[in-house]
């Protein structure tokens, strides 16, 4: 039995363990239809064609683990941003734990999809923007039709939340393989302030999948900064999928920090309703060996004086491999839009590869638009220059590199995790400078 | 201190250095002048070590110890200091953060500890205002958008900061103006001492009013052809190279 056939069987046991006389599941229930229909999508299919998922679906993963393995604090500390005040949502296989975590109902509700899902307190938000903003495929339909749990985040208007929020997904390694399924739903009020950092961790060497869905409504006048730090292990594979509405004046900044893996892809979607709105995605890609990561974006500019800005910088070495896919799409009422987009790459090995594919589609003629790929090596001169100051060879391409990332860094707003991932960085490059500025 | 012996070299199967023979001491500053495509600019890359050429007889030695196997970066350990004629821009790095990495990796190599935060900061403000440099400046990136004088000016505040015993400025002068020049020259003579030396490659005379030089040679098809004091400078800013270029030939 393959992986489709064994989840598509499993929709019942699911029943079991859900109300099925819910808003919700009459969703799950159409999606499960199609993704039976659809299935696990191919190289076939434009969107996927550097991007083979045949062997991360191969592995027995088991869909409902047993209950959750309580973690020390100690185990998983170095993986939160702890020197900061913040919330906490973390889920061990896909469980809530309760211990690890910090969320609240005061003012705000910062707590989990499980817990509002069947209330009929909430059933009118969910009825408003549960599956609303995903794009419907095979497989955010997937996790559309397991969806329970996750993140809850309803913030009301005039807020500014002072505390970021870190979702962060733990596999303890109970299960010989792993399959999860987040579905996380956040919907930020009119003219309030809101920082998420998410983050999926493997603690074993035990394979993991995870088909994650996150839906943001960013309302007028609203500012949402997302961070998305991918640095897993290499039994760890990612299918991130993060669909964002935005409304009238707002601004949603996204970064994408993907330094290991084994198959991250990234499905990004913006999708612009109002007018005065910007939408920011950033990324660094930094990957080894044989790792993979995939970023697939699309902003759809639906309405005028809107902006969007794209700038992903990817470092390749070994035989890891890298693709960027990024549209942008203006309809013909979105006039005066700006949309940029940039993809910069170095290559530092000869077996390393990048695709990059942007793509603008605009049916408005007064906009502006533009967007520029690079593959390239490590400026010889530069190296030598720094060289001749007695900068060690290893540590000059680690300072070439960082500067060639800088520009992405500016922008993260927490210094604690700029802090952190500029250690992950120094880390990964293997160096022991201090990039503190 | 350093010790030329019959250098040849070459790049892409070009024969540029034909056998130099140079002597420098300490307290020293020689000229090296010559027309274009002489081999002055590769005669210093030789030295600061471009991995691009290749050294195929002769050798380099620094205080009798030669350098020939040694990276760049053991080379600048040693001591020596390269100030580029086109320095390099390098967007996303700042000038303290590269200065500050370089001063550090030297103290590793040679068994220090890191230079603490307080006298570094202590430095980068003494050396930035012996060459009029705006404190701004140090946060930009490496000579990104820098004007020609800002990048020179750049390179002799980073010797500045590095204190190498052998300073080789290629063609420093080059893109500066009058009042650029002067305080680059300033900075220079005040880094100046009987410890160290100084090589100035240059094509015009104008620098060596400003740093007077001890010695001065004119390099010609990748040798050096005649050697003399400051008055040698001057005798070619008035007849130019070709009476030298005679005079090899004859």
């Amino acid at each position: 039995m393959d992986l489709k056939e064994k989840l598509v069987s499993s929709f019942i046991a699911f029943e079991n363990q859900v109300d099925i006389d819910s808003y919700v599941h009459d969703i799950r229930t159409e999606a499960i239809k199609s993704f039976e229909d659809s299935g696990f999508p191919t190289k076939k299919n434009e969107a996927w064609k550097y991007t083979s998922l045949k062997q991360v679906l191969e592995p027995d993963y088991s869909i409902f683990p047993r209950q959750n393995k309580a973690l020390e604090y100690a185990k998983i500390e170095k993986y939160l941003i702890d020197d900061i005040d913040s919330y906490k949502i973390i889920f061990v296989d896909g469980k809530y734990s309760s211990h690890l975590s910090e969320t609240t109902h005061e003012g705000m509700d910062i707590c989990l999809m499980s817990s509002v899902l069947n209330k009929p307190k909430y059933a009118s938000v969910i009825e408003n923007y549960f599956n609303k903003a995903v794009k419907k495929d095979g497989i955010s339909d997937l996790n559309t039709a397991f969806s329970k749990e996750g993140a809850f985040i309803h913030i009301p208007k005039n807020k500014y939340v002072e505390k970021p929020i870190q979702i962060i997904h733990f596999s303890s390694g109970n299960e010989s393989s792993l399959m999860l399924q987040p579905r996380n739903l956040i919907i930020v009020d009119e003219n309030s302030q809101l920082q998420i950092i998410e983050r999926h961790q493997n603690l074993s060497e035990n394979e993991v999948l995870t088909n994650s869905v996150t839906e943001i409504f960013v309302n007028p006048k609203s500012i949402v900064d997302y961070y998305k730090i991918q640095n897993d292990n290499k039994q760890a594979s990612l299918i991130d999928t993060t669909s964002i509405v935005q409304e009238r004046s707002s601004v949603c900044t996204l970064h994408t920090f993907s330094f290991g893996g084994k198959l991250t892809r990234n499905n990004l979607t913006f999708s612009q309703n109002g007018e005065h709105i910007e939408s920011i995605m950033k990324g660094i890609t930094i990957i080894e060996d044989k790792q993979h990561v995939d970023h697939n974006t699309l902003v759809h500019h639906i309405k005028p004086n809107c902006e969007s800005h794209q700038d992903y910088k990817g470092i390749f070495d070994d035989k890891s491999t890298g693709v960027f896919n990024g549209t942008v799409v203006v309809e013909k009422e979105a006039q005066k839009t700006n949309a940029f987009q940039a993809n910069n790459n170095v290559l530092l090995s000869d077996k390393a590869s990048i695709n990059t594919k942007p793509q603008l589609e605009i049916f408005a003629d007064d906009v502006k638009c533009s967007h520029g790929c690079t593959i390239g090596q490590l400026d010889k001169n530069a190296l030598f220059y720094l060289k001749s100051r007695g900068i060690p060879e290893k540590e000059a391409k680690a300072l070439l590199m960082y500067g060639f990332a800088n520009n992405v860094m500016q922008s993260v707003k927490i210094p604690e995790l700029k802090k952190r991932i500029t250690n992950i960085i120094a880390n990964k490059l293997g160096v022991k400078i201090g990039f503190n500025l | 201190m350093l010790s030329i012996k019959n250098l040849h070299a070459k790049i892409d199967d070009k024969n540029i250095l034909n056998g130099i023979n140079l002597e420098v001491k300490a307290g020293e500053v020689h000229a090296i002048m010559g027309p274009n495509g002489s081999g002055k600019s590769t005669l210093a890359s030789v030295i600061a070590g471009k991995e691009e050429y290749e050294v195929t007889d002769g050798d380099i030695y620094i205080n009798g110890e030669s350098i020939e196997e040694l990276s760049a970066e053991e080379r600048a350990h040693k001591g020596i200091f390269l100030s580029f004629q086109y320095p390099v821009e390098i967007p996303g790095v700042s000038v303290t953060n590269f200065i500050k990495t370089a001063i550090n990796e030297t103290r590793k190599a040679k068994g220090e500890k890191e230079m603490p935060a307080k006298e570094m900061l202590k430095l980068l403000k003494d050396k930035s205002s012996l060459l009029e440099i705006d404190r701004k400046f140090l946060s930009r990136s490496i000579n990104d958008g820098f004007s020609g004088g800002e990048k020179k000016r750049n390179e002799i505040f980073q010797m500045a900061m590095l204190e190498p015993s052998i300073a080789i400025l290629d063609e420093t002068d080059s893109g500066l103006d009058i009042d650029a020049l002067r305080i680059v020259a300033n900075g220079v003579n005040k880094l100046k001492s009987s410890k160290n030396a100084v090589i100035l490659i240059t094509h015009y005379q104008r620098l060596l009013d400003y740093i007077i030089p001890d010695y001065v040679h004119v390099l010609h098809n990748g040798k050096i052809v005649k050697s003399g004091t400051k008055e040698l400078a001057i005798e070619l800013e008035e007849k130019g190279y070709d009476w030298i270029k005679e005079e090899v030939k004859n």
